[in-house]
């Protein structure tokens, strides 16, 4: 099996993910005129996008007039606590309404106002409420409507259950990828003039996390490794709100859209502690300061039975909770034997988000490898320090039509696919077929579990030096030991799973030590990377991004400084009433 | 009831055949089908092929036969069954291995549904569309579905028949019935469910929305009010007596 066999695909545009972003970048590429292939790890329609709940946030000023592009983007960059990309922000606070109403008219179904205009729900940290949703299953919708919308253009191909595990360039331009069947573990080389990277996050890495088997963060590792430069990968989020009990749910989602609703966060004294962190916003906080509340609360002994915070949304009517909150009665009813109406929830935060990922153009997505865009949770700069809930579902609108209409454009430019170096090829597929040489070697099931481990005990809520940096010398270790990992026994090539976490352990350790890396530099606390060793904001790093990059001699780490923000927009984060909570107050 | 093992019979095999295989399960605390299976996978047996993603009963990847009923293992605690649970593959759908089936079928069905179509008025208007909550509310229910298809599994049509040739099976009714009733929808999908779509195979017996992990009442709310809207169109007696007399006037759609 060691022979180089494989299949040749060519197509104009590959677009890796079906998510929000994948399908609607792959929409945007086949209405310029392209031929769009998208390639994604499980079956369509399954993608994380469906775990979004709460809503799509745009500034469409259906629920409260006073609402404008200049607040939603003053509340990006305050939740993001100044870190981000401004431009993206700015575009995105700009383009959502659009992005939102075009979804509708194509075929979206969202709640309705009394006036019959989309209904907007209030979410934490957005100054006014501005989540348009259905119910609780809003991603659901969303990636229904553009999934539909996708199988219907023109000029849009679906490679379902097949993962990318190398991209190729030539003459230092994307040229292709090569991929693996997870049906039958065949080959396939695809050659492509532009590449859409949109295969979302790497919450993997982490024990309790809100993502599937798929967050493995193949994007990230597949850019750094074609030379693309990554940013903020010290940001992940931890979701405030995930189950805890019982054990066999912990880190499963519970939507924002609770406390939206007005759900109340008491510790098991019945006190509503959200009044000591945060006495402005209280439970719809932005979620760095939520999670760190419970965090803390439970470090305090003031936990509940299972180590978390009590959610409860009793207060409102049966009626109302089951109609708004439709899918997350049924999961506790179902998961944990509560009834949401009645009782109390028990939450904890869980792994939900990487704000860090691939460095993008803002107004493209292209990346710093000519012919390599990104787009989504694989992207990075909109959220800087911390996202906004409901940014997200936007963020893959917005940026997934601006990455397919700029790669779209790319091949106008260079419509040929450039030629791939054999010997290149060869040396990929013999490092994929690796692990099936020796079945059993390294167990992938045991080192992922041992990456999980390292991540939850030296990178969680709270950071310190000396943790970042045991954890730093343990993750490279592990990664030293990946390189004989074996399948975990058999070497099938037939839907064979422990082949597959084998080779999706390459792209976590680099994510991993990405992370590490780039917590261990930034010495200061802001929005996720809180840390006990720099427990205040330092204000001389506002303008600096941490960049991480494959050098001769292994990742390196550099500070890089952003421009200023023009001044219209500086004011309107000036002017804005939303509240800046500074890490201090804490 | 606690139990500290679960005696857990997956069906192992390909499309050359297979056979149950038992392992033996620690059971912890609230855990579900899905918990025991990626167990087993992590510590008995590395290949062993299973789909899932979210775990929260929101994708609809972790379809099987448990205790030989259609459910989502993500959802399915295993102390509804006690100390011994039995786990296969979807019967209506080929096999590829062990709980893993080739469910294309149903993505090749959908792109033979023509997709949301509104009028070129609603398309062209510059103002923002406006519906009430009462207007979309019908559709919604359909737009819940999460794409299990442990409808189309269980469908006697489906499985028992395999007239996926004649029949596009109960998910596809759910797709039909949120664009026919969607308040801006325009186009008219009669011909395509008395033709192709094979709705006249529906025998109603209910299973559908018996499985349904989201509670859409599949067979009354999408597959009744459709077949009475084709009927009306095609088999209203009154209707074929005037057409008898006035020729093409009234003529059911193509």
């Amino acid at each position: 099996m060691s022979g180089a066999a494989y299949e040749t695909v060519d197509t104009d545009v590959l677009v890796l993910g079906a998510g929000g972003a994948g399908l609607r970048g792959a929409i945007a590429a086949a209405e310029s005129g392209a031929r769009v292939l998208i390639v994604c790890k499980s079956l369509l329609g399954k993608a994380h996008t469906v775990m979004a709940e709460g809503g799509v946030a745009a500034a469409m000023h259906n629920v409260a007039y006073q609402d404008s592009w200049e607040v939603h983007f003053a509340d990006t960059m305050k939740g993001g606590k100044l870190i981000n990309d401004w431009r993206m922000a700015e575009i995105h606070a700009k383009e959502s309404p659009e992005r939102v109403l075009e979804l509708e008219r194509w075929g979206a179904v969202f709640d309705r106002t009394w006036q019959g205009r989309i209904h907007q729900r209030p979410f934490g940290a957005h100054t006014y409420p501005r989540l348009a949703h259905i119910g609780d299953r809003t991603g659901l919708e969303l990636i229904r409507t553009l999934q539909d919308r996708a199988v219907h253009t023109d000029g849009v191909e679906v490679h379902m259950e097949v993962t990318v595990f190398k991209l190729l360039k030539s003459e230092g331009r994307i040229a292709g990828a090569i991929a693996y069947r997870r049906s039958d573990g065949s080959v396939i080389l695809y050659r492509c003039a532009a590449l859409v990277l949109a295969s979302g996050g790497a919450g993997k890495m982490y024990r309790v996390t809100s993502n599937s088997w798929e967050s493995t963060g193949d994007g990230t590792a597949l850019a750094y490794d074609a030379g693309a430069e990554l940013r903020d990968m010290e940001m992940v989020q931890f979701h405030p709100t995930g189950m805890v009990w019982p054990a066999g749910v912990r880190g499963i989602l519970v939507t924002e859209g609770v406390r939206g609703e007005g759900g109340v966060l008491r510790n098991k004294d019945g006190e509503r502690f959200m009044e000591r962190y945060d006495h402005e916003r209280m439970e719809l906080s932005s979620r760095d300061v939520v999670a760190r509340a419970i965090n803390s609360e439970v470090l305090a002994g003031r936990g509940t039975p299972h180590g978390g915070a009590f959610l409860d949304i009793t207060h409102r009517k049966p009626d109302f909770i089951k109609s708004k909150l439709p899918s997350m009665y049924e999961q506790f009813l179902k998961l944990a034997n509560v009834d949401i109406t009645k009782q109390p929830m028990e939450v904890a935060p869980t792994i939900h988000y990487a704000m860090g990922g691939v460095r993008v153009d803002a107004e493209t997505g292209e990346t710093t490898v000519p012919g390599l865009y990104a787009a989504g949770e694989v992207a990075s700069g909109l959220h800087g320090a911390n996202r906004l809930g409901g940014n997200s579902l936007s963020d893959l609108l917005v940026f997934g039509k601006r990455a397919g209409e700029a790669a779209g454009a790319a091949v106008k430019a260079k419509p040929a696919a450039a030629k791939i170096d054999s010997a290149d090829l060869t040396e990929a597929i013999a490092e994929l077929m690796a692990p099936l040489e020796q079945p059993a070697g390294e167990n992938p099931y045991q080192l992922q579990a041992e990456i999980q481990d390292v991540m939850s005990m030296h990178a969680p809520i709270v950071r310190d030096g000396p943790g970042l940096q045991t954890g730093l010398q343990k993750i490279l270790e592990l990664g030293a030991r990946a390189r004989t990992c074996g399948t975990g026994g058999s070497n099938t090539l037939l839907f064979n799973p422990g082949w597959h976490t084998a080779i999706d352990l390459r792209s976590m350790l680099v994510n991993a030590e990405a992370l590490l890396r780039s917590a261990v530099e930034r010495k200061e606390s802001r929005g996720a990377h809180a840390r006990s060793d720099y427990p205040e904001t330092d204000d001389d790093l506002t303008s600096v991004n941490y960049v991480v990059e494959k050098s001769a001699d292994g990742m390196k780490v550099r500070a890089q400084h952003r421009p200023a923000m023009p001044e219209y927009l500086a004011e309107a984060v000036h002017r804005s009433h939303a509240r800046y909570t500074p890490e201090a107050t804490e | 009831m606690q139990v500290s093992n679960l005696e857990l019979s997956i069906w192992r095999g390909d499309a050359f055949g297979g056979e149950s295989v038992s392992y033996r399960v620690p059971v912890r605390e609230g855990m579900v089908v899905l918990d025991a299976v990626l167990w087993v996978q992590a510590n008995m047996a590395s290949d062993l092929a299973v789909r899932w993603n979210c775990k929260a009963a929101k994708c609809g990847s972790c379809s099987a036969e448990i205790q030989g009923f259609p459910r989502l293992m993500c959802k399915t605690p295993i102390t509804e069954y006690g100390s011994r649970l039995t786990v296969g593959p979807m019967k209506a759908f080929p096999i590829i291995k062990d709980l893993v089936t080739d469910v294309s079928w149903n993505y090749e069905v959908n792109k033979h549904i023509p997709p949301f179509t509104p009028s070129d008025k609603d398309l062209a208007a510059s103002e923002p569309w406006r519906m009430q909550q009462k207007d979309v509310e019908r559709v919604m229910e359909f737009r819940k579905c999460i794409e299990c298809f442990l409808c189309q599994d269980v469908c006697h049509v489906l499985r028992a028949h395999d007239l996926k040739s004649a029949f596009y099976g109960p998910r596809s009714m759910v797709r039909i019935a949120s664009l026919e009733m969607h308040p801006k929808d325009v186009l008219d999908r009669r011909s395509l469910l008395k033709g192709n779509a094979g709705i006249g195979y529906c025998n109603v017996t209910k299973c559908c929305t018996e499985v349904c992990p989201e509670h859409i009442h599949i067979t009354d709310n999408a597959i009744i009010p459709l077949k009475e809207r084709m009927d009306d169109a095609y088999f209203d007696p009154i209707r074929t007596i005037v057409r008898f007399f006035r020729g093409h006037a009234g003529k059911p759609p193509a």
